[in-house]
């Protein structure tokens, strides 16, 4: 029973990182067609961003504050960065996906590498206080305070989402952005400003998934983001494109089944799971759990 | 003279200079390691002509039919691993462990392809990947114990025949690379220019109005990503004997999103634009880790000389920059594949209502 409690613990951990991934990218595919190749390299930025930053601030006591702003820092440098590459890279190929989507794709190696040039390529751990490492007990399993604090942060970050984008201008314009970007354009709206503020959002949230996971990890490396990335892929088509809510459902549903699967079966199945439930969401409703059509 | 008289002539003067270059002591300072006949130039060579014999293969999935397949690596490395470890459990040799493993390759591709191609555009894309990536962690985990985790399988050379063995026969081995180029692109050629290949360029265009003209769409596109897949896993067998051994890294994530610069390096939805692009990659990626220790970056900076020395940063910036200012070298293929991706989101209407 407390192996079970510890697996869907540790479970919902890795689902929150999935969830800070997956929700940027399918915002920002929902809302630009844009398949964010790059998103794997601002995850890595993040957490390298926070390990500048805790390495900088050596002198803040205590550590967990020093991780705050370490957090705060890297969500900042992801947003700033996404802005960036949207103006520079993104928004001179309006309307041209293909080209858009390749730019990211050599933005990602790019950025992969430049990472791995400057930080080496061995994983660098991120100072934690002594409260994430201690466990609390529930149901009877020693549960590591980091998972259940990062479930925390994704869920908050759920929630801010949803309120974002049900309560707020901004949210009412890219949610009509996704549903229908002519009509919104149509209307005499400037989408442009959406897609920027969207990859920055993207940016900053796959930036402080990247701080969390350096955490979740025990250390992060410049190709870390990438291999998430390709889960967060699966979790944004089972959950249905430009659908915050699917997202999230997806990311927990895929984190226990790999986390299940690899425990109880073998190091592997869980991940070749998750495939098959790919393949048998695509052919029983291609279009995603709370997703418009895919095709 | 006719243009397909002239592609002919211009193809087998290529074809002659290639089968000739294992005889010409030439050195090229920079970009080959020593005298074009030497070991290490015609390694280099070698692996160029695989590169872009793959590359020919992707290109008639992505290019022709344009099914934007970021897994097509995950074929090369079914293809070296598949034909390694048929060698090793049936003590076949090296010449019909690759056919057999490129009809068992086949087979596995039309039941991912089935699955994957419910969907297009992006979500095709994730799919696709998702499987090589699946794959490539599975290759690393190794739960079964037969794919050697990082390390890899070396070579089994008991089924090889002497003459591709050895560093005395890499002409050979050469040989064999430039023979795979030819055969991947003669295939290419003829399917593409067959009756199937106007329909894949037809759903490239626009998918609907194939459906609307009483085709089925799906038939089409699978044997397409059928036939390319086939072709990698060829090249994946050439690839295992040029490098003696299958590593992890041809199933990486890296590698699929290779082939696609490869394919758009080329400069066009032709194959020998793609075959160009595959070669300029390999001698790239095997040569610009050459810049980092050649003295050339010395003067400036530690982390700028560390960052200038990673190849793909270097291969990653110019990608970008021909994506942002030459996209004009690309434009035959992604004019056709932009109207593809922008294709509305209604394929789904129901029969009989008014469009």
């Amino acid at each position: 029973m407390s192996t079970f409690v510890l697996l869907v613990a540790t479970g919902l951990g890795l689902a929150g990182l999935y969830f800070l991934l997956a929700a940027g990218l399918s915002l920002i595919f929902g809302l630009m067609d844009v398949l964010n190749l790059a998103h794997g390299a601002f995850f890595a930025l993040g957490g390298y961003a926070a390990w500048t930053a805790m390495d900088v601030f050596s002198w803040v006591e205590p550590l967990g504050l020093r991780f705050l702003i370490a957090l705060n820092i890297a969500g900042a440098v992801g947003y700033l960065v996404g802005v960036g590459v949207e103006k520079l890279l993104i928004a001179r190929n309006y309307g041209d996906h293909l080209v858009q989507i390749l730019v990211t794709l050599g933005l990602g190696f790019a950025g992969v590498a430049l990472l791995g040039g400057l930080y080496s390529y061995d994983p660098r751990a991120l100072p934690q206080p002594d409260w994430f490492t201690a466990t609390t007990t529930v149901l009877g399993a020693n549960i590591p305070n980091s998972r259940i604090l990062i479930f925390a942060v994704a869920a908050a970050v759920l929630a801010g989402l949803l309120a974002f984008l049900n309560r707020t201008r901004h949210g009412l314009i890219i949610r009509a952005g996704v549903e229908n970007r002519q009509m919104v354009q149509a209307l005499g709206i400037d989408v442009g400003r959406s897609f920027t503020l969207v990859f920055g959002i993207g940016g900053m949230l796959a930036a402080v998934g990247g701080t969390l996971g350096a955490v979740y990890f025990n250390g992060i490396t410049p190709g870390l983001g990438t291999t998430q990335l390709i889960f967060a892929f699966i979790v944004v088509v089972i959950g249905g494109l430009g659908s915050i809510t699917g997202t999230a459902i997806a990311a927990v549903v895929v984190a226990l089944v790999q986390q299940f699967g690899n425990f109880y079966v073998a190091t592997g199945v869980g991940d070749i799971a998750v495939v098959a439930l790919l393949a048998l969401v695509l052919l029983v409703r291609p279009q995603g759990l709370l997703g418009r059509s895919a095709r | 003279m006719s243009r397909p008289a002239r592609g002919a002539v211009v193809g087998l003067m290529t074809v002659a200079v290639l089968a000739v270059l294992p005889f010409v002591g030439v050195a090229i300072p920079g970009v080959l390691p020593g005298p074009i006949s030497s070991a290490g130039s015609l390694q280099v060579l070698a692996i160029g002509l695989v590169f872009a014999g793959i590359a020919v293969s992707y290109d008639i999935v992505f290019g022709f039919t344009g099914l934007l397949s970021f897994g097509h690596a995950l074929f090369v490395a079914l293809g070296a691993y598949g034909t390694n470890l048929m060698m090793d459990a049936t003590g076949l040799p090296y010449a019909a462990a690759v056919p057999l493993t490129v009809l068992l390759v086949a087979g596995v591709a039309a039941l991912l392809g089935a699955v994957a191609l419910r969907v297009g555009g992006v979500p095709f894309a994730m799919v696709t990947l998702a499987y090589a990536e699946v794959f490539s962690i599975l290759l690393l985990a190794d739960p079964l114990r037969i794919s050697g985790g990082e390390e890899g399988l070396a070579l089994v050379s008991d089924g090889v025949p002497d003459l591709l063995r050895g560093v005395v026969n890499i002409r050979n081995r050469y040989w064999l690379a430039l023979v795979f180029l030819i055969v991947a692109y003669a295939v290419a050629r003829m399917v593409t220019a067959s009756r199937a290949g106007r329909v894949w360029e037809a759903i490239r265009e626009n998918e609907d109005r194939v459906e609307l003209l009483g085709l089925k769409p799906l038939p089409f596109k699978l044997v397409s990503f059928v036939i390319g897949a086939s072709l990698a896993t060829l090249g994946g067998g050439v690839y295992l004997l040029l490098v003696r051994g299958a590593n992890p890294s041809l199933a990486s994530a890296d590698f699929t999103l290779a082939l696609l610069v490869m394919v758009v390096l080329g400069g066009a939805g032709r194959l020998w634009g793609a075959a160009i692009g595959g070669m300029l990659y390999g001698l790239l990626t095997l040569r610009l880790s050459a810049l980092g220790t050649s003295g050339l970056l010395d003067g400036l900076p530690g982390p700028i000389e560390r960052v200038l020395s990673e190849p793909l940063f270097v291969l990653g910036t110019l990608f970008v920059l021909l994506m942002l200012f030459a996209p004009g070298g690309v434009a035959g293929i992604t004019d056709r594949l932009r109207r593809a991706l922008r294709r509305p989101a209604t394929t789904s209407r129901t029969p009989g209502t008014p469009p």
